[in-house]
């Protein structure tokens, strides 16, 4: 084993940092309102012209779908240098980029292929994700919302929530019911459809974060063209474990990253917070509570750098996904060392902790992150596979303990 | 960057897991409580498949391998709960042949600030005892040190004593060596608790998936199921911590006086030990009534644990030390 870069990998670090340095410079701030969804399109897509200018975009793709074919060594390496650098993250792009794409590329049409996958590279087209709805969350197989085929078109008809982009979405890869009468995993189809269709309505849902990123949708026979299928019509269900499976390989890493520089700053915050006739540092319960957290964000980063390792194999297949045990592993481990950092922030700032912006002025505390990170946690233990399905995932497929039905 | 077992690993792992099960098996292990059980002769065989010399010089009798394969060496071996000095039989083997090859044993201790009483593990056992300090590494004679034994020891398979003084012994290493050996400790001490973390969930899963109640077994129950899957979580999290660290320590800049080793090591430390706990007491409580026996075995995995986690660098000094790599560079 081992940490240090091979050659090959250290010319591409010094690659990717250089361009960095560069492309990140003169990029100017993200937008400060989180609801102006126009602004953070534009804000995105301009970085994700620059990342595909200088042949970064869709890093991990197969070059023949327009990818860079980066190993899955390299696309950590892109990660870790992009957190380095403070250049943005997948933003408005999340869904086009870590689930359409990458879906298309392994189950969709070769025109499906061919239409979609340019305008995901070019950040000319956003995605958003139709899977769960108000009666299927965690169990995602009760989903009702109905497709019913007439003639080369599906009419579809029910309510899809946590549609994250959805105001700024052009495409929503949207599972649907098609049989009925089938066993729940085998009734079900996994379809592209087109946001600008008539039918659609869309309400934005507020967070305990205070965005508006999530959406209700409602679909009121939305005439989706039948060519939109992706697999084989009730085959949906495996394609949406495809789709789950590029969400539980390298997702997180760039948060974990964000989560240890969290880390970096509660214990310079801490240096800050008065504590009685000192600081909340001098309290040694406090330095032990911020060093045994970010040891478990350390440990997470080798978890990581392991599960990254396994998905590259032997290295002579390009790579595949990160192994069900260590993606669940690390999904449940990261959302405990999340909430774990928002406890520890908590007691650090102490009665200062009243402000989801940066304090100035008589206690001057750039603190506005650290309790949104405190609200994120739950983001992470609840999106994705809450934490109690990873657990289930972990003791039915890693343990061979029986299945709950 | 590759932090995932080759296939030589894994057949080391599976070597030493083989001779572990023929002559350590936890039935026997168990009773080995003072000089006359320890079987000494079990113990030379582990010695002479070179686990305590894997990273010396071929020259040395050593194998020359990384301290990563130590620690997954350390893993099995703590896994399988195997009594003994062992960390200390990797150290001491440094500078003295006859511990590598298992005749003599040694037993490694940090010497306490003045007035302190030192915990010495294994004295009744051992040929030598090795004392760290400041100014490098002692040797003392066992016979030398006066000590009691402690009559109810917290492992029942660690026998320890207290001594009120230790004599200061003849300089045999100097403050670097001793440095290099304190931070080895802690790779090896997390690996043997990265081991136990690991094992004593597959040893409650494979209860859990035969034991019945309410009609069907109990690794059926959400309940049960969720305790096991944070259990696996927290193992799978720990040992590649434990890797990563040992890793660290071998590539350039690993010394102890490295920031990125010193946080490695002292992270690995704060994750393996806690992982190690908690999962012995996952097991504990999965057993059932049957764990809260003698007889059974979870409650070894978890007093070998509580006694490992204060060896070396403890948790808390750990967590301090993490802490401190976070805010370096900036005035104190």
């Amino acid at each position: 084993m081992r940490l240090r870069d091979s050659e090959s990998d250290s010319r591409f670090r010094k690659e990717v940092r250089a361009w960095l340095a560069g492309a990140v410079s003169d990029l100017g701030p993200a937008p400060a309102d989180v609801d102006d969804w126009a602004a953070r399109r534009a804000y995105d897509r301009r970085w994700q012209s620059r990342l595909q200018d200088a042949g970064f975009a869709g890093i991990d793709w197969p070059r023949a779908y327009g990818g860079r074919g980066a190993t899955p060594t390299e696309h950590l390496i892109f990660l870790e240098e992009s957190a380095a650098a403070g250049a943005p993250d997948l933003g408005v792009f999340f869904v086009s980029q870590l689930h359409a794409g990458p879906t298309l590329i392994a189950e969709g049409t070769e025109r499906q292929r061919a239409f979609h996958l340019p305008k995901i590279l070019a950040g000319e087209s956003v995605w958003c994700q139709g899977f769960s709805e108000p009666g299927a969350g965690s169990d995602l197989a009760g989903l009702r919302t109905r497709a019913v085929r007439d003639g080369d078109e599906y009419v579809i008809t029910g309510s899809k929530i946590w549609t994250s982009f959805a105001f700024v979405a052009d495409y929503c890869e949207l599972l649907v019911r098609t049989d009925p009468a089938a066993p729940r995993h085998r009734g079900i189809s996994w379809l592209i459809m087109p946001m600008d269709a008539p039918g659609i309505d869309v309400r934005p849902l507020r967070t305990i974060e205070g965005e508006s990123e999530f959406a209700e949708m409602y679909l009121d026979e939305v005439r989706v063209p039948a060519e939109n299928l992706v697999g084989a019509e009730n085959d949906g269900w495996r394609v949406a474990m495809v789709t789950f499976s590029f969400e539980r390989g390298t997702a997180f890493v760039r948060e974990l990253l964000d989560a240890m520089s969290l880390a970096r700053g509660l214990a310079a915050i801490a240096r800050r917070v008065p504590r009685g006739t000192a600081t909340a540092w001098d309290d040694p319960g406090i330095r032990r509570d911020i060093g045994t957290v970010a040891a478990e964000l350390d440990a997470l980063w080798a978890l990581t750098k392991r599960n990254v390792s396994r998905a590259e194999g032997d290295g002579t297949d390009g790579g595949g996904p990160v192994p069900v045990a260590g993606g669940s592993a690390f999904k449940l481990s990261y959302a405990e060392a999340l909430h774990h950092l928002g406890e520890v922030t908590m007691r650090v700032l102490d009665r200062y902790a009243i402000s989801l912006d940066d304090l100035a002025g008589a206690v001057d505390l750039p603190l506005g992150r650290h309790l949104q990170g405190q609200l994120h946690a739950f983001a992470i233990s609840i999106a994705a596979g809450t934490s109690q399905i990873q657990r289930n995932i972990l003791a039915e497929r890693v343990l061979g303990l029986p299945k709950e039905r | 960057m590759r932090l995932e077992l080759d296939d030589d690993q894994r057949a080391l792992q599976a070597s030493v897991r083989a001779l572990c099960a023929e002559h350590f098996p936890l039935e026997r292990t168990r009773t080995w409580t003072d000089r006359d059980s320890f079987d000494r002769r079990a113990w030379r065989t582990l010695a002479e498949l070179g686990t305590f010399v894997m990273t010396r010089s071929a020259d040395e009798g050593g194998a020359e391998l990384a301290t990563v394969d130590a620690g997954l060496v350390y893993q099995v071996l703590g896994a399988e709960l195997v009594p003994g000095p062992l960390v200390a039989a990797a150290l001491a083997s440094d500078l003295i042949d006859e511990v590598g090859t298992g005749q003599l044993l040694a037993t490694v201790v940090e010497r306490p600030a003045d007035g302190q009483p030192a915990v010495l593990r294994h004295l009744g056992l051992v040929d030598v005892v090795l004392v760290l300090d400041a100014a490098g590494i002692w040797r003392v004679e066992p016979a030398d040190v006066d000590a009691r034994p402690v009559t109810s020891p917290l492992d029942p398979t660690t026998p320890v004593w207290l001594a009120t003084r230790l004599p200061q012994g003849e300089r045999v290493g100097d403050a670097a060596l001793a440095a290099r050996w304190r931070q080895r400790g802690d790779v090896l001490t997390s690996a043997l608790l990265a081991g136990i973390a690991v094992k004593v969930i597959e040893v409650a899963v494979a209860y859990a998936a035969q034991r019945e109640q309410f009609g069907r077994v109990i690794g059926g129950f959400q309940a049960v199921k969720h305790l096991l899957a944070d259990g696996f979580a927290r193992a799978e999290v720990a040992r590649a911590a434990v890797d990563a660290a040992a890793v660290t320590i071998d590539e350039p800049g690993g010394g102890p006086d490295g920031t990125a080793a010193a946080r490695a090591v002292a992270g690995a430390r704060v994750v393996a030990a806690r992982a190690a706990v908690a999962n012995s007491k996952t097991a504990i409580q999965v057993h059932g009534g049957m764990g809260f026996t003698w007889e059974a075995t979870p409650h070894l995995y978890l007093k070998r644990a509580w006694l490992e986690e204060n060896v070396f660098t403890t948790p808390d000094e750990a967590a301090e030390l993490v802490a401190r790599t976070l805010t370096a560079g900036e005035a104190a």
